[in-house]
């Protein structure tokens, strides 16, 4: 019996696991990747004149080279500067989650041993996991590719868009399948394959920055260390300009590889085991483990730090273009200034970039939140419900880690914009007192979404999960990043909590929305809790 | 059959439990139809069921999890719904199906669970660490399903509870580990706190119980000391006799006799076992056996089954 006898079943198995998830990552990328070329190819068609110097801009700041490769003055390129770091993480991340999910998870839950017994080679697993990567990767490719034509690029350049997009992930389903065999938990094999996508983006982002620029500022060559990084090779292809298609084989060089080594492995390891062991850990609990904010803080501290340190690298950017907004003309400064509702174009952009904090920020807020819900349908709560902790502690317990985590972050991202901000502009006091003011009235709205998903956690708790993030989706596209833009009518933005954020610093803070916004929130907050106390709990089969 | 025991009640003591027709449903099903069960304080009761009768539908009712649709539950003199919390001090629990947090350690989880309690005794957590075997380093996702079962038993036996409502308590553990827990239970019982044991192990509860409530459905079926269930049924009688005991099918109470090479095998109403035993010493009784029913024939009963052997 070959290895990878089994292989194909596995992956019928893997597809139908999947039919909902795989769709869901490809079709939202191609989504998100169509809204917001449509969106830069209406605001240049409207005017053309704008699109060198937007260019320019991106060229000569190195902060902002090291979002991405530009390639020329296209929309096409400008866009995919702008979205391809974020569309490669996701392409890597669908991928190292679909490889993870079929191997190590597979193992770690015992269903590896359930698939092992039957007529299944010991690379069927890997084997699976890989085809169904790449075949998700394939389709990503084709939907990116066509969401760009769709809205108006040409032909070639959209195709070789999608592929450099799903390039990364076919890399990365290569990581993936090695860090599965290396350690010997899912969350050690995808955290291993989540530190090489750190270190591809800053091996990009240096080659990048450190790049040269051509005599008209509009297209950047990379240096060295972009050709060690999977993401780099992705932006060789340069799509919309020179359209190169042999880096592509540098990706798939790497997927032989790795899937080659990953195999190598599995044949020296046992089934359940990783290469590396896992570490033992406290016979004792600290003392701020025992209590149940502290043990909450305790179950979300990781995620937090991983947010911590992505609004702190973003912070500096956006703090460091500060300078660059003052020279902004034409159309960019239209959208700040609708957005920051202010002629003040610098007060109007620091006010933008800290509502994307604020809409971050959210999105962790409510991944901490649905927690709950996780809790409860995977058994954890029972035990602890068991105890003398009453159902509004432990719901206490999480509101209170999701509000000092939301503070600390849009502080944090406030400080790294002040310290960038402030060494290129100075009056670092000044800035300071204002951006801290514009991070702290972020969080009325924040709480908002968190009540809302905390009574839907307790209304509806078989579909808070999917619910909760429909309104998240919802609540950042009729907000005012994207409402205005798709000229969506008055009351239907005004809907979304972050409507009534006030744009400071660019306008000073009244009182009105933000007591508004606190009731809204104390109001779902007292739906939750009520709920809470009437249901039963939803436990597990 | 004791199955409504409002007619015996000591008024003066306050029950461990009493559950009176709770009824329970989820969607179209009746997870618990009816159901009466008390457990008086100081006795290990044995609550026996297979899967899916609603044992641990009945705990959690009485853990305040779930809230009864009809009938009323006290636990400890408390309503277990309203004053879950409160009373939580006093219960320890074990889950039937353990989940932990996975990046917690096993010792960590018991100091967790044992502070949310209200506090645990020191001496206990480590007696009972060494004598279950458990490595209180290890991650909780790297534990063994017999090993998380052993990290819920020593965070609830490490408490100092008037109640515990264990749930399946063994599943999962090696005869070895099965023996230390019986050895637990008894202690606990030596100490006077109340033990509520789930099960679908008979010799479990054969061991340990001083009481026992079968479930069937949702309901309670049969409830009482093991000896008052086995008086409420039927004796196998075997005995060899000089010449063949024809005419005991007809004596009051005996059912499903057999003959087979002089040796006659026959069940007996327990009332009606001196009258059998008297007319079969009329054929000349050469040799005679008679065994109780086990728990297992009790349990099987109740299920239907044919048990004649």
């Amino acid at each position: 019996m070959s290895g990878f006898t089994g292989t194909m079943r596995l992956v019928r198995l893997a597809l139908r696991r999947d039919r909902i998830t795989l769709p869901a990552w490809t079709l939202g990328m191609a989504a998100f990747l169509a809204a917001t070329t449509a969106m830069f190819e209406d605001s240049y068609t409207k005017h053309p004149e704008l699109l060198a110097p937007d260019t320019q801009i991106v060229v000569e700041n190195p902060g902002m080279r090291v979002l991405g490769l530009v390639t020329g003055p296209t929309v096409g390129g400008y866009t995919m500067h702008r979205d391809g770091l974020t569309l490669a993480v996701l392409a890597a991340l669908m991928s190292v989650f679909a490889v993870v999910r079929h191997t190590r998870q597979s193992e770690e839950l015992g269903r590896e041993e359930m698939l092992g017994a039957g007529v299944v080679g010991r690379y069927a697993s890997i084997g699976a996991a890989v085809i169904v990567a790449l075949a998700a990767n394939l389709v990503l490719a084709g939907l990116l590719g066509l969401g760009m034509i769709v809205a108006g690029q040409p032909v070639t350049g959209s195709l070789v868009a999608g592929i450099s997009i799903a390039l990364v992930g076919v890399a990365f389903t290569g990581v993936a399948a090695v860090t599965s065999q290396l350690a010997s938990t899912t969350r050690g094999a995808t955290g291993l394959a989540a530190a090489a996508l750190g270190a591809s983006f800053l091996l990009a982002a240096t080659g990048n920055m450190l790049g040269t620029v051509d005599s008209a500022a509009l297209r950047v060559t990379s240096a060295w260390p972009a050709w060690l990084s999977p993401i780099g090779w992705s932006q060789q292809m340069r799509p919309f300009a020179d359209n190169l298609w042999w880096p592509a084989g540098l990706s798939a060089l790497a997927l032989g590889l790795l899937t080659s080594g990953a195999v190598l492995l599995a044949g020296r390891r046992d089934v359940g085991r990783g290469m590396w062991p896992e570490r033992r850990g406290a016979a004792r609990a600290r003392p701020s483990l025992l209590s149940p904010s502290g043990l909450v803080w305790r179950l979300q501290r990781g995620a937090l730090l991983g947010w911590a340190i992505g609004l702190v690298g973003f912070g500096l950017v956006f703090g460091a273009l500060s300078e660059q907004i003052g020279g902004l003309e034409g159309a960019a400064t239209e959208w700040y200034a609708a957005f920051g509702g202010d002629a003040d174009l610098l007060g109007a952009y620091w006010a933008s970039m800290m509502q994307v904090a604020g809409l971050a920020v959210a999105a962790y807020v409510v991944t901490l939140l649905l927690r709950l819900h996780h809790d409860e349908a995977q058994g954890t709560l029972e035990p602890v419900l068991g105890t003398a902790v009453s159902r509004l502690r432990w719901l206490s317990a999480y509101a209170v880690n999701a509000l000092v985590g939301a503070a600390l972050l849009v502080l944090l991202f406030a400080v790294a914009m002040v310290i960038a901000g402030g060494m290129v502009l100075g009056d670092t006091p000044s800035l300071l007192r204002d951006l801290v003011g514009a991070a702290l009235v972020q969080l009325p709205a924040i709480a908002v979404l968190g009540a809302a998903v905390l009574a839907l956690v307790m209304l509806l708790p078989r579909w808070s999960v999917g619910l909760s993030w429909v309104l998240v989706v919802f609540a950042i596209f009729v907000g005012p990043m994207f409402g205005p833009s798709l000229g969506l009518p008055s009351w239907l933005m005004d809907l979304s909590p972050f409507s009534h954020v006030p744009n400071a610093p660019a306008v000073s803070i009244s009182p009105g929305p933000v007591v508004a916004l606190v009731a809204v929130c104390a109001a779902l907050a007292g739906v939750a809790t009520l709920a809470m106390r009437r249901r039963d709990l939803a436990l597990p089969a | 059959m004791v199955e409504a025991r409002e007619d015996v009640c000591h008024d003066a003591r306050v029950r461990a439990i009493e559950l009176r027709d709770i009824v329970k449903t989820f969607g179209e099903v009746r997870a618990l139809d009816g159901l009466y069960l008390t457990v008086e304080p100081g006795e290990v009761h044995g609550f026996l069921g297979p899967n899916g009768a609603g044992k641990s539908t009945a705990i959690r009712v009485l853990l305040g999890l779930l809230k009864a649709d009809s009938g009323s539950a006290t636990m400890l003199g408390g309503d277990p719904w309203r004053d879950a919390a409160e009373l939580h001090r006093r219960v320890a629990y074990v889950p039937g199906d353990v989940a932990l947090w996975p990046n917690l350690t096993g010792g960590e989880v018991i100091d967790v669970l044992g502070r949310m309690r209200g506090g645990l005794d020191e001496g206990r957590r480590a007696e009972m660490l060494d004598r279950f075997e458990l490595d209180p380093r290890k991650k909780a996702r790297t534990y063994s399903k017999g090993n998380r079962q052993k990290v819920a038993l020593v965070a609830a036996l490490s408490a100092r509870a008037d109640l515990y409502l264990l749930d399946e308590p063994t599943s999962g553990l090696d005869p070895l580990m099965e023996a230390e827990f019986q050895r637990a239970v008894l202690e606990l019982k030596s100490a006077g706190a109340t033990v509520l044991l789930s099960s679908h192990i008979l010799a479990e509860a054969e061991a340990l119980a001083d009481r026992i409530s079968i479930i069937r459905a949702g309901r309670v079926v049969q409830s009482g000391t093991l000896a008052e269930l086995r008086h409420l049924t039927r004796t196998t009688v075997i005995a060899d006799t000089a010449t063949p005991a024809t005419g005991i099918g007809e004596v009051d109470g005996v059912h499903n006799p057999q003959f087979l090479d002089g040796r006659v095998t026959f069940d007996v109403d327990s009332d009606h076992l001196d009258a059998a035993v008297r007319a079969l010493a009329a054929f000349g009784v050469r040799s005679l056996a008679a065994h109780p029913p086990t728990l297992e024939e009790l349990f099987l009963r109740q299920y239907g089954e044919d048990v004649t052997t």
